[in-house]
């Protein structure tokens, strides 16, 4: 019965497609917005990432309908992000090079 | 469970288990199932292209910040994120079994997507008469023009694909031999191409504007 719904749903109005392509416009809107701030490196990156997660978030659950199928969600959450985190281990040794070795500035 | 319950149960338990491995992961096709495989594949691969990038842009003092005008990138934004929703309408036109239509939108996605990588060839175009290149950077570091390269060039490489794939998978669609779940995980990587968009701007683009 729900997986009627959800069929119905899905092959029903285009409202919510539409309402998540505009709010995808108006974050990646705020991102240029960001670009033109007067503000450090650092927190650029932080506000950017944050947008950036928000959107691909927004097109991860109904732009291919994540939402739909909570174990999948979780499947491919949790091996994206282990991988993607797994490849941070080495970020101390980018600010080494910037500031710890004899050449650095 | 002794073993009588084992010998008494062992039909029933054979074919639950049977059941349990012939039934679709998450209850997701198969195709749909490697499609999503590959796109948690894929976006290891961008994450490690975008972390290399952002290790040697914080490493390299007097990092360049070349670019000038927003108004290509932000039309090239515009495009491939009205290329998802042109997708979307097709998948749902296809799930109505309104062939027609789903193909309709499937070819104006793909021509979005011609669009996007002209708008990418345009702007290669432009950095490459300014004397950059993959080995050369007029305005500093090589690293710069390498990175950007190759994180675009692997992009616009997966919009090609795409391209292609959409053409193909919709034509066999319209002739009746492939069917709307495979136009829809086309789809899924359509739409992953369009997420790891949100990620490149922001971070090659953006972050290297001029001010």
């Amino acid at each position: 019965m729900a997986a009627a719904e959800a069929q119905a749903q899905k092959t029903g109005g285009i409202g919510k497609d539409v309402a998540v392509y505009v709010c995808l416009l108006v974050l990646a809107g705020i991102q240029f917005v960001i670009a033109y701030q007067d503000i450090s490196a650092s927190q650029m990156f932080v506000r950017m990432l944050s947008v950036a997660l928000i959107e691909g978030g927004l097109a991860l659950l109904f732009f291919m309908d994540l939402s739909e199928n909570r174990g999948l969600m979780w499947f491919v959450l949790i091996f994206t992000v282990a991988v993607i985190l797994g490849m941070q281990y080495g970020w101390t040794d980018s600010f080494r090079l910037i500031d710890g070795v004899p050449w650095a500035k | 469970m002794s073993q009588a319950d084992l010998s008494i149960h062992g039909q029933v338990s054979r074919t639950s288990a049977t059941e349990n491995m012939t039934a679709p992961t998450f209850s997701v096709p198969a195709k749909k199932m490697a499609m999503w495989l590959f796109i948690i594949a894929d976006s290891a691969t961008f994450a490690g292209c975008l972390v290399a990038y952002g290790f040697t842009r914080n490493a390299t003092p007097d990092w360049p910040r070349p670019f000038h005008s927003i108004t290509n990138v932000a039309a090239m934004t515009l495009i491939l994120l009205t290329s998802s929703l042109t997708m979307l309408l097709g998948i749902r036109s296809a799930q109505r079994a309104d062939k027609p239509g789903a193909f309709r939108w499937t070819m104006i996605t793909a021509v979005l997507g011609v669009l996007f990588a002209v708008l990418h060839l345009r702007e290669w175009m432009g950095m490459i008469s300014e004397g950059a290149t993959l080995f050369h950077n007029p305005w500093g570091t090589p690293l710069f023009s390498s990175l950007f390269f190759s994180i675009t060039g692997l992009h616009l490489l997966h919009v090609t694909g795409g391209v292609i794939a959409l053409i193909a998978v919709g034509v066999r669609y319209q002739g009746g031999r492939y069917k709307a779940d495979d136009l829809e995980i086309t789809g899924l990587y359509w739409h992953f191409v369009d997420l790891v968009w949100m990620f490149v701007v922001p971070f090659v683009y953006l972050m290297n504007l001029s001010h």
